[in-house]
């Protein structure tokens, strides 16, 4: 099923398969997620949202809840300090004026998507919160739903905020509007570029709003102390990113908010941002009990940021020979109701995998009455690579050309130039496409009517940042392990993993655990396909630290310089006396009976991040009555620098891949004239199943990252992005329709074989 | 002297000139440089004492947290890109 395409094994640890550390927490139901938190006192939290997508407030009446009997608390925005003009400082995620932060939490003067949390309330009983919500009067002055992202551009049918100005690099539009920012990157001569090609085509795209569908709801519970001390137990990607942003909402200082992250059930970049959370220390701080706030799915896909949905524009010119001479783009993302899309990231990732001399890439970040859009796994890069590996199939017909040696001919490489200007390092791709060149799937045949094989690439920029890790050793020779990030995807072991490869002991030697913000150091979210690669470097370097202390200790014991003591595989010598040698474990042992405490901790920033290439190739089969596609076989292949643990590198290929047919197939926000989501439920927002897809078959290719100690690249994100396009150009290589609206689902289909006809 | 990459939308501040070479030894002198060069780019990149919100540099191909303050060599690439948020 999978393989892996790699130089010879150096290590020990790194690269096996050990089972993961969480396992049976996880299997048996004993692990703790966000909504199982149980406090003594504890008060269910809910809270009312509102049924318009885009709605001045008029007046909020709360005084028929606060007398429900049951009722503790009851709060809306005016329990929120006043942000003024100020802004919140999100770590990597950068500087955003706090008034929006506020806003999307609680809503105040307007509502700006249908779902928008208005007031909570907390009682006795989940039962007596949900009647008390029932009497919370509120009066709107409904306004027009601003849905598409073009009209919106032009201010039509309304403004979001009076206040947006659309920015520019630092300056200023002189009308309001809904365009909240343009960008724009820009590299060689693009007139010169198109001139020099022999095929031009020009091209629309569009993506729908998608859902990241993790399982497990946001959930958070607060407690606010007397003493102004709060807890708060959450769902989330980022303990610290969280401390910090409830910290501005709230304005109460860093230091008195400690926040414990539970166990989290998917994330995929949507448990990034903040919602109930301040509102759960709210209703804390005014009821004085512990208050829980769990979402139940509506609320999920209604009230927290899918990704964005988008409209590219792409033009593309191709010599005869095939090489890319110039490609001009526009990109315009959909923000949700504040401002912030991630624009800017579909246009670095756009044309990452080639080396095009002439490009130019315009990118509009754009308000609309939707949820807030959030991260959703590789953010921005599907939709703007979506247009460009279509094109690229349609150049590849053109010229008759096999899709893989186009890409091969234009493929980037370490030095090339990216779109945004930054030189790439050292990357993968080319061995990505040499791989799935090879592979049997590829070698073999497809036959059969309305079938059809298409390819395509994808790019992913991955991310470093800052992360933590402590490390101590034990009395039994084991050691214990803390980390600051959250583990979504396994990280727990993969990051043991590197500790243990450093330590040369065995995984399961390590124990590793997720800490809190009062038990680590900084460390910035789960995201970016970071964690294994920044992490694990953090264990790395406490690992390092250890091996030093282990060598003195031993050094101390035969009274010898610690310069002579050698340390491999876990044993400790004297360097030239075979004679004085100790193991790892035994001198742990020997430590801890004289109360010696040996233990490391470090905090890295790393520089050295390196870029994710995939290539996939996907079979389908189109009915031609119905419009429904169906994956016959599906190949992932992909540069893991070094796979950690190879059954998790293949986990997140897979999981990617799925994610991707799900938004190319079949998912997409649906709304009413009046802005409303019409199918806010798994039985509507249809998700592929593992009844939908075929085993998903996977080629690890490793061309190790020089800038990582072990070649680690992050692995989670770049699965994601090349499926819309590898299904659209396998459908069309099935029954000669080019569709290039997400997502690809059986009615659309069906409505372009019918224009066919 | 390091190479600032000016972004596209700056161009016509610089003239037109797409990688103009600076002295200094941190981001922050390199873009007092522009500016005596060419009035009106700092006020696009800074806002007070630090980047302008949604703006990140890059220094010889890695993003740097320490942003005005972060020190270049002669030998540097600086890049002003937009930040990479999104996620809040």
């Amino acid at each position: 099923m999978s393989s892996i395409t790699a130089p010879a094994r150096e290590f020990k640890v790194i690269g096996t398969r050990p089972i993961r550390h969480d396992g049976e927490d996880k299997v048996t139901g004993r692990a703790v997620y966000g909504a199982d938190v149980q406090l003594p006192g504890m008060l269910q939290g809910k809270v009312l949202r509102s049924p318009h997508a885009h709605a001045r407030i008029i007046s909020i009446d709360t005084r028929r809840a606060e007398a429900l009997e049951g009722v503790k608390a009851v709060v809306t925005a005016a329990d929120l300090p006043d942000p003024g003009d100020r802004t919140a400082n999100l770590g990597e995620l950068g500087e955003v004026p706090l008034k929006y932060l506020c806003r999307n939490v609680l809503a105040s003067g307007k509502t700006l998507y249908h779902g928008h949390a208005v007031a909570a309330v907390a009682a006795t009983t989940p039962q007596i919160a949900e009647e008390a919500l029932k009497l919370i009067e509120v009066e709107y002055e409904v306004l027009p739903p601003v849905m598409d992202v073009l009209r919106a551009m032009r201010g039509e049918p309304a403004l979001l905020h009076d206040d947006l100005f659309m920015d520019e690099m630092g300056e200023k539009s002189s009308k309001p509007g809904n365009v909240a920012s343009h960008q724009r990157y820009q590299k060689g001569d693009l007139s010169k570029g198109f001139a020099a090609a022999d095929h031009t085509l020009e091209r629309e795209y569009r993506c729908a709003t998608v859902h990241q569908g993790y399982i497990e709801p946001h959930a958070a519970t607060a407690m606010w102390n007397a003493d102004g001390q709060v807890t708060l137990w959450c769902t989330t990607q980022g303990p610290f990113s969280m401390r910090g942003a409830v910290h501005q909402i709230l304005g109460i200082p860093l230091s008195r908010l400690r926040v414990i992250p539970t166990e989290i059930g998917g994330g995929f970049g949507g448990k990034i941002p903040t919602y109930g959370e301040p509102v759960a220390a709210l209703l804390s701080r005014k009821s004085r009990r512990p208050v829980k706030v769990v979402m139940n799915r509506a609320e999920v896909f209604m009230g927290t940021g899918p990704t964005s949905g988008s409209y590219v524009k792409l033009k593309m010119g191709v010599s005869k020979e095939g090489r890319i001479t110039a490609a001009e783009a526009t990109l315009i993302y959909e923000a949700g109701a504040f401002p912030g899309s991630i624009v800017a990231v579909g246009g670095i990732c756009m044309f990452a995998p080639y080396n095009i001399e002439n490009t130019t890439i315009d990118m509009y970040d754009v308000v609309v009455n939707k949820p807030k859009t959030a991260a959703y796994r590789a953010p921005g890069a599907p939709n703007s690579e979506f247009a460009t590996e279509c094109l690229i199939d349609e150049f590849c017909e053109i010229l008759r050309m096999d899709p893989l040696e186009f890409r091969l001919k234009n493929a980037a490489k370490e030095g090339d130039v990216q779109s945004h200007g930054v030189p790439h390092a050292k990357i993968g791709y080319i061995e990505t496409l040499q791989a799935a060149q090879r592979s049997e799937h590829y070698q073999s045949k497809l036959t059969g009517p309305n079938r059809g094989r298409g390819v395509a690439s994808g790019y992913w920029i991955n991310a470093g940042l800052t992360s933590s890790a402590t490390a101590r050793v034990n009395g039994d020779g084991t050691v214990t392990l803390s980390e600051g990030s959250v583990d979504i995807g396994g990280t727990r072991t993969s990051i043991a993993m590197q500790l243990a490869e450093a330590l040369g002991i065995s995984a399961q030697d390590v124990i590793p655990s997720v800490a809190d913000t009062d038990s680590i150091g900084y460390t910035e979210v789960t995201g970016g396909s970071r964690v294994t690669f920044a992490t694990g470097w953090a264990a790395y370097e406490a690992a390092q630290s250890i091996k030093r202390q282990m060598r003195e200790h031993a050094a101390e014991v035969w009274k010898v310089s610690p310069d002579k003591v050698t340390y491999q595989d876990a044993l400790l010598r004297v360097e030239g006396d075979g004679s004085r040698q100790i193991t790892f474990k035994e001198l742990a042992r020997g430590l801890y009976e004289k109360g010696v405490d040996v233990g490391a901790r470090a905090t890295v920033t790393p520089k050295g991040v390196g870029g994710a290439y995939a290539t996939h190739i996907a079979d389908v089969e189109v009915d031609p009555e119905t419009g429904k596609v169906t994956i016959l076989r599906y190949t992932a292949v992909q540069d893991a620098g070094r796979a950690i643990h190879p059954s998790y590198v293949e986990g997140q290929m897979q999981g990617g891949v799925v994610q991707g047919v799900g938004w190319a197939l079949n998912e997409e926000y649906v709304y009413n004239d009046a802005g409303q989501m019409l199918n806010a439920s798994f039985l509507d927002y249809r998700m592929p199943t593992s009844l939908d897809l075929p085993m998903i078959e996977t080629i690890i290719v490793e061309v190790p990252n020089p800038g990582h100690p072990y070649g680690v690249r992050g692995v989670g994100e770049v699965p994601i992005v090349p499926p819309q396009a590898a299904v659209a150009n396998a459908i069309y290589r099935a029954v000669g329709v080019r569709l290039r609206d997400l997502p690809m689902s059986p009615p659309r289909v069906a409505k372009a074989l019918e224009a066919k006809k | 002297m390091a190479v600032v990459h000016i972004p596209a939308l700056l161009l016509p501040l610089t003239e037109g000139n797409p990688e103009p070479t600076v002295n200094g030894k941190t981001v922050e002198e390199l873009i007092d440089q522009l500016e005596i060069r060419y009035p009106g780019v700092k006020q696009r990149l800074v806002d007070g004492d630090r980047l302008r919100a949604g703006l990140s540099v890059f220094v010889d191909g890695s993003v740097r947290r320490d942003g005005l303050k972060c020190e270049v060599s002669p030998q540097s690439d600086v890049h002003f890109i937009p930040a990479i948020a999104g996620g809040y």
